[in-house]
């Protein structure tokens, strides 16, 4: 069966944000971007997938700046065959909606027609774990989100999910949208050689309006602000200090 | 204004801190209408009725929506949409599985993990791990908004609703129940208890954690754990607390070899007291910790235990 793995290029995990001055956002001019980590787990489940003999092709879609490629580039590297880019804007500090992306991953979705769409569960830029749960509802697909493991048998999956009380395993129809969690597996760094087979994979270039898909933002970014900062306390020489320090001063024990 | 507030069940039991926190926020929208859903829940929604403020509960029960798959559970709450103009549910993994996919439904935008309501069309949340905090207006007809409840009081009990019983959806039959692996517990729950003790790669192994247990134990606290501690298999995933875990806002947290990674510190800053435990002084926890304790945990734990 054919897979499709979204990934979105967002600031690395290690940089540390910052909030622009004029609150309009955070400041991305510059700034090391990577693969979203939770997208590296799907592209790497994916290729688990493949190689177990389930999966025969994986093709990876970014939707973004035109930069995205290199993300795509990334995802070739560690084993996806081809890559499909949707280049929906040229500024760096505009993130498209999960609706929107949501949208567009359904139209490509309806023209390469895979049998299981592997997503990260959120990306580390707005947080917003939506991408996946969207595109199945636009879709009328099943949808198995936080996945730590996922079993593909003959036309269903079972998928166990992380949820709030310990671990849910439910079995989905394909085709379906699985969404992935941390513990899912560990992803693979692209070797030297692979990288340089993946400058030869094929990559496409589309935008929005080949696929008839509005894109414009339903919410209105009306601030971006630094967090309340919280100050250090006071260091406490010992156990009985500490304990002293809870009852008295803080009142919490 | 009107508002579907989504009830977080648990096993068939009204979820009562994550569902009074979540209407806490759902009143500041408009008038509110709880939804149960699940599967022989007659007495969460009579449980639910009485939490104050609530104006109707909508009763729904029925096989389909014992497990919380998100597909027949979206199509119940799309059917009911047409009469609210915000939908709500809490921010927990039952709600994040269910919103988004409610929201694409009616073709609007999906708020999650809101901290802070401005008004009906404006809301607070955090972003990139809580390093910035981004205010959104939405010009959709319908709002789906599901809320971080750590950042919200538990709304009282007192009321007492009227509680109406609806006919299930239609079930897309899409997907279905395998099995549950619930943690039992006699512990206090992760997001709702007053104080939470946590552990880190610090503490070793998942032998070294019983003393994290156990010190949970003797203040009657919920147990978490870094994402470092749960990736090393110290502790189960669903201790996790951080960006990716939970979020938590006791009264009293104490870290215990912890070094206070950016993504465990945008589970916790929100506590009111914090404490840290390390033998290492100059881990970043120590720059929020209202009280710090340079240690070894082997000695500071047991020690800690014995003073209380």
């Amino acid at each position: 069966m054919k897979v499709i793995v979204p990934v979105k290029r967002v600031i690395d995990y290690n940089v540390k944000v910052r909030v622009k001055a004029d609150g309009t956002g955070v400041d991305l001019a510059n700034v090391k971007m990577s693969m979203n980590p939770f997208d590296e787990i799907a592209v790497e489940e994916a290729i688990r997938l493949k190689e177990a003999g389930v999966v025969e092709e994986i093709v990876a879609v970014s939707i973004g700046v035109k930069q995205a490629q290199e993300t795509l580039r990334t995802a070739l590297a560690m084993g996806a065959d081809r890559a499909i880019l949707i280049v929906a804007t040229d500024d760096v500090h505009q993130d498209l909606e999960p609706l929107a992306v949501a949208k567009l991953l359904k139209a490509v979705v309806d023209e390469e027609a895979p049998q299981m769409v592997i997503c990260g569960k959120q990306a580390i830029d707005n947080d917003m774990n939506a991408t996946g749960q969207m595109l199945s509802a636009l879709l009328g697909w099943s949808q198995a989100t936080f996945a730590s493991e996922v079993k593909v048998e003959g036309d269903s999956a079972q998928v166990t999910r992380e949820v709030d009380g310990g671990l849910q395993t439910i079995s989905v129809k394909l085709p379906a949208v699985v969404s992935v969690d941390l513990r899912l597996n560990e992803p693979r760094y692209a070797s030297l050689p692979n990288i340089m087979k993946a400058k030869k994979k094929p990559l496409e270039e589309k935008t929005p309006a080949d696929y008839g898909v509005d894109v414009s933002p339903r919410l209105t970014v009306v601030s971006t602000a630094e967090p309340a900062t919280r100050s250090a306390g006071v260091k406490v020489a010992d156990v009985a200090e500490l304990v002293a320090k809870l009852k008295d001063e803080a009142g919490v024990l | 204004m009107s508002v579907l507030l989504i009830a977080e069940l648990s096993g068939g039991a009204l979820a009562l801190d994550a569902t009074a926190k979540a209407l806490t926020g759902a009143k500041q929208l408009g008038d509110v209408t709880v939804l149960v859903a699940g599967e022989g829940t007659d007495d969460a929604a009579a449980e639910a009725a009485t939490l104050d403020g609530v104006s109707k509960v909508l009763h729904a029960d029925a096989a389909i929506y014992g497990h919380g798959l998100a597909e027949p559970l979206a199509a119940l709450v799309v059917s009911l949409a047409g009469d609210y103009s915000h939908i709500v549910a809490p921010a927990t993994a039952a709600g994040k599985n269910l919103a988004p996919r409610v929201a694409a439904l009616l073709d609007v935008m999906v708020i999650s993990d809101v901290t802070g309501v401005v008004d009906g069309d404006t809301f607070e949340r955090p972003i990139y791990a809580g390093n910035a905090i981004q205010t959104v207006k939405s010009a959709d007809a319908t709002k789906v908004v599901t809320l971080r409840t750590a950042n919200f009081d538990a709304a009282p009990t007192g009321g007492s609703a009227p509680v109406e019983t609806i006919a299930a959806a239609d079930d897309p039959a899409l997907s279905s129940f395998v099995e549950d692996k619930v943690q039992e517990s006699d512990r206090p729950e992760l997001t709702s208890a007053k104080i939470v003790v946590s552990g880190g790669r610090g503490v070793g192994s998942e032998e070294n954690f019983a003393l994290i247990e156990s010190l949970a134990d003797t203040l009657g606290a919920a147990v978490g754990a870094s994402r470092a501690a749960v990736d090393s298999g110290y502790a189960p995933n669903d201790w996790q607390v951080g960006q990716t875990g939970k979020v938590v806002a006791p009264e009293l947290y104490i870290a215990v070899g912890i070094s206070g990674a950016i993504q465990h510190l945008a589970g916790m800053k929100d506590s009111k007291v914090i404490v840290a435990i390390n033998k290492d002084e100059e881990a970043p926890i120590f720059q929020i910790a209202d009280y710090g304790l340079v240690a070894d945990l082997f000695d500071a734990v047991p020690a800690l235990k014995e003073a209380l």
